[in-house]
């Protein structure tokens, strides 16, 4: 098999046979970043930019220090050293970035769509880091790595989704991806926060949390904004502590081996307490470690490199 | 001036027949049978194998001018209104500033009769500014020129002003033309509100923002007893409520756009904000309805809700950029696409653009009839084409109809007697 894509928009894009070799490969990439001298030569002489519309520390972090132990060179930009800020609009941002010829753009943005336009006007690769609502292929990819991982399987694990499924691209790209590797997914929120037709995606639909902790075998709880109060999604972070939190008696009634996820940031009290969050179920520092390992897999291949790696 | 040998359909005389009109002093003269023997005439136009239509009335339309003459002005809006067979335009009141006075009602009638090409007739504002809050000067507005008010852009939010708006206005026997959109339920929507929406990562407009309000909107009518026009209707909902309205015998009348016929909301999958218009493209079912609408005569008009915005703009992303689309020159090509694709008769469609919008706004035209104004629109129903960009003649570009290959073209449009568009 060969790797046929310039760009990753988006999980609905790729074949289960592709996500699995995604995964595959992102081991040996983890092994590199567990070396005492953490960098391999493989895209040296590569340029990879970085370009930052909306704030992130993990996920620019995590491109970053991949793009680095490959030996690419990188340049970061927000939103808030650009000339976004003087009104330079994004596509005439994009264009000068191109002039400068770099092999890959990494974009996180704050709208959806325009990562599939920038894929299509531009020759280098682009990279989705999160767009809008829309998607987050890396971070869905680290996170079926990270589940795969711990149980050594996706096919047949049953993943809750817990939250703000309206508004979040992590669980859009979730739903996309552990579908197409035969995981079973429910989606688990109060009927504000679920998104407008979720009954066509093929997942369920739970307004209650308590029937599904006892039968998942991981549990992915979803950040959950402020600004949903002000729209009035739910009436206070109390109310929705109460009753789609994940806390200690939650965490009590969850299936022996199964774990706990959380794309981060977290909101410690509101969708989970430390209790959840710092236990032995817990694995969402592994999924920090892993979104390393899964973005040195994705520029490698999107930067041309072979699949058969070392 | 004399046309010969056309095919004339004129829904308004419930005509549809080959016949000469021959036209003098700006009206029409005489229409009569092929093989007569009118006097020779040094103005002799070959109609045969065109139709003869009645001048096309396109009863919304944003012309842009004064404040926006970056998008469109009087001037362009003309040219392109003059080549898609349309002979008159009724301009909405979201210029810069608003026409809500009649001094800026002024200012586009005289710009207007300084071009001299198409009719343009200005809708006033229904509230000062668009705003919601005071009446405008329609009286003084009417004596100016306007035919209709309107706050289109933005529905009137309170229910207590829109009976004092339909009162007042009735009060001037001005036409009212609503656009229903509940402010709160479409909140940051760019399209259409359902699955798809959800897929795309899009906020999305939900059909009942356009539909409580018009719900509200012909009742309050029915009370205050005051005909009401509905504008750009786009789901199924909207129009089971005009059907209600109409067989309660509520005085509402509706219209909807080529586009909401034509078009749905899974364009909008490439996020090109040429399919980014408020209403915003539907469902399939809805366009269904709409098309079933128009064929069952609950829609009476369809208005292209032209809507010029620059290259820049709508350059911007899907979430940014603005509502909106142009209209003029696709308008008839739409309507002989909705006639061979569905199967409505061509003369029902053509009722919709010229008969009924003409009787909405108590205006003259829309007729063939003899001692009406002699607009004609001249159309080939034959030639087989695909709309390029560099066709369009308004300054702005943003249609998705670009690629789009269409049957029949204007060939000729005739204003009181005078020809402003000939094709090449």
């Amino acid at each position: 098999m060969s790797w046929s894509h310039k760009d990753l928009i988006s999980i609905a894009d790729l074949s289960g046979e592709e996500i699995t070799t995604i995964l595959d490969m992102s081991t040996s990439f983890k092994e590199i970043s567990r070396r005492d001298i953490k960098k391999v030569p493989t895209l040296r002489g590569k340029t990879v930019v970085l370009l930052f519309y909306e704030a992130s520390t993990r996920t620019r972090l995590s491109f970053e220090l991949a793009a680095k132990r490959l030996s690419a060179d990188t340049t970061a930009l927000s939103a808030s050293g650009s000339s976004f800020q003087k009104g330079e609009t994004i596509m005439d941002a994009a264009l000068n970035v191109m002039a400068m010829a770099p092999d890959c753009i990494v974009i996180r943005y704050p709208y959806a769509g325009l990562p599939r336009k920038l894929a299509l006007e531009l020759p280098c690769s682009i990279i989705n880091a999160g767009d809008g609502t829309h998607e987050h292929p890396t971070q869905a990819l680290l996170d079926m790595y990270s589940m795969r991982e711990h149980f050594g399987r996706l096919e047949g694990l049953h993943v809750a989704i817990v939250g703000d499924i309206a508004h979040s691209r992590v669980a859009r790209s979730n739903v996309y991806g552990l579908k197409k590797m035969g995981a079973r997914v429910t989606v688990v929120g109060p009927r504000t926060l679920l998104p407008p037709g979720v009954e066509t995606w093929g997942v369920e639909v739970s307004c209650e949390f308590d029937p599904v902790v006892n039968d998942a075998d991981v549990i992915m709880m979803l950040r959950v904004q402020r600004e949903r109060i002000e729209e009035q999604c739910f009436p206070n972070e109390r109310e929705y502590a109460h009753f789609f939190g994940l806390n200690k008696r939650r965490v009590d009634m969850m299936k022996p081996d199964a774990i706990i996820m959380h794309p981060g940031p977290m909101n410690r009290g509101v969708e989970i307490t430390h209790d959840a969050a710092d236990g032995n179920r817990s694995i969402i520092l592994n999924q920090v470690e892993n979104g390393v390992a899964v973005r040195m897999t994705l520029l490698y291949l999107s930067l041309g490199g072979n699949i058969n790696v070392d | 001036m004399l046309i010969k040998g056309g095919r004339i359909i004129d829904p308004a005389k419930n005509r549809d027949d080959s016949a000469d009109i021959s036209i003098k002093d700006g009206r029409i003269h005489e229409i009569l049978s092929p093989g007569n023997d009118l006097p020779p005439d040094d103005d002799v136009i070959d109609a045969t194998g065109l139709w003869v239509l009645p001048g096309i009335i396109d009863m919304h339309a944003h012309l842009r001018e004064p404040g926006y003459e970056y998008k469109e002005d009087i001037a362009s809006g003309s040219l392109a209104a003059a080549a898609g067979g349309i002979t008159t335009v009724a301009c909405m009141a979201n210029t810069d500033p608003v026409n809500d006075n009649a001094a800026v009602t002024q200012y586009i009638i005289k710009k207007a009769s300084s071009i001299g090409m198409v009719r343009i007739l200005p809708v006033g504002a229904i509230t000062r500014g668009l705003k919601g809050r005071e009446l405008s000067e329609m009286g003084l507005m009417k004596l100016s020129g306007i035919v209709a008010v309107s706050d289109d852009g933005r529905p009137v939010e309170s229910a207590a002003l829109l009976k004092r708006a339909l009162e007042y206005a009735s009060t001037f026997s001005l036409p009212v033309i609503l656009h229903c959109e509940d402010k709160d339920l479409a909140a940051k929507g760019v399209m259409n509100e359902g699955a798809l929406s959800s897929m795309l990562g899009l906020s999305g407009i939900p059909s009942i923002a356009e539909e409580t309000m018009i719900s509200r909107d012909v009742l309050v009518a029915h009370y205050a007893d005051v005909p009401v026009h509905i504008t750009h209707i786009s789901t199924k909902g909207s129009l089971e409520i005009i059907r209600g309205a109409k067989q309660l015998g509520i005085r509402a009348t509706c219209d909807t756009t080529p586009h909401h016929l034509l078009l749905t909301e899974d364009d909008v999958r490439t996020y090109d904000t040429n399919y980014k218009m408020n209403p915003p493209l539907r469902h399939e079912d809805d366009r269904h309805a709409l098309i079933e609408g128009i064929r069952m005569n609950l829609i009476d008009c369809i208005a292209t809700d032209h809507a010029p915005h620059a290259r820049d703009e709508k350059a911007l992303d899907f979430d940014l950029a603005p509502f909106g689309i142009i209209g003029f020159q696709t308008l008839l090509p739409a309507l002989m696409k909705i006639h061979l694709d569905y199967d409505i008769d061509f003369s029902q469609l053509l009722a919709c653009v010229t008969k009924n919008p003409a009787k909405i706004l108590g205006i003259d035209g829309g007729s063939l009839g003899e001692g009406s104004r002699a607009d004609v629109t001249l159309f080939d129903p034959k030639p087989v084409w695909t709309l390029t960009e560099d066709m369009i003649v308004s300054k702005s570009k943003n249609t998705p109809f670009i690629g789009w290959t269409f049957t029949g073209r204007v060939v000729r449009t005739i204003v009181e007697g005078n020809t402003v568009y000939q094709a090449a």
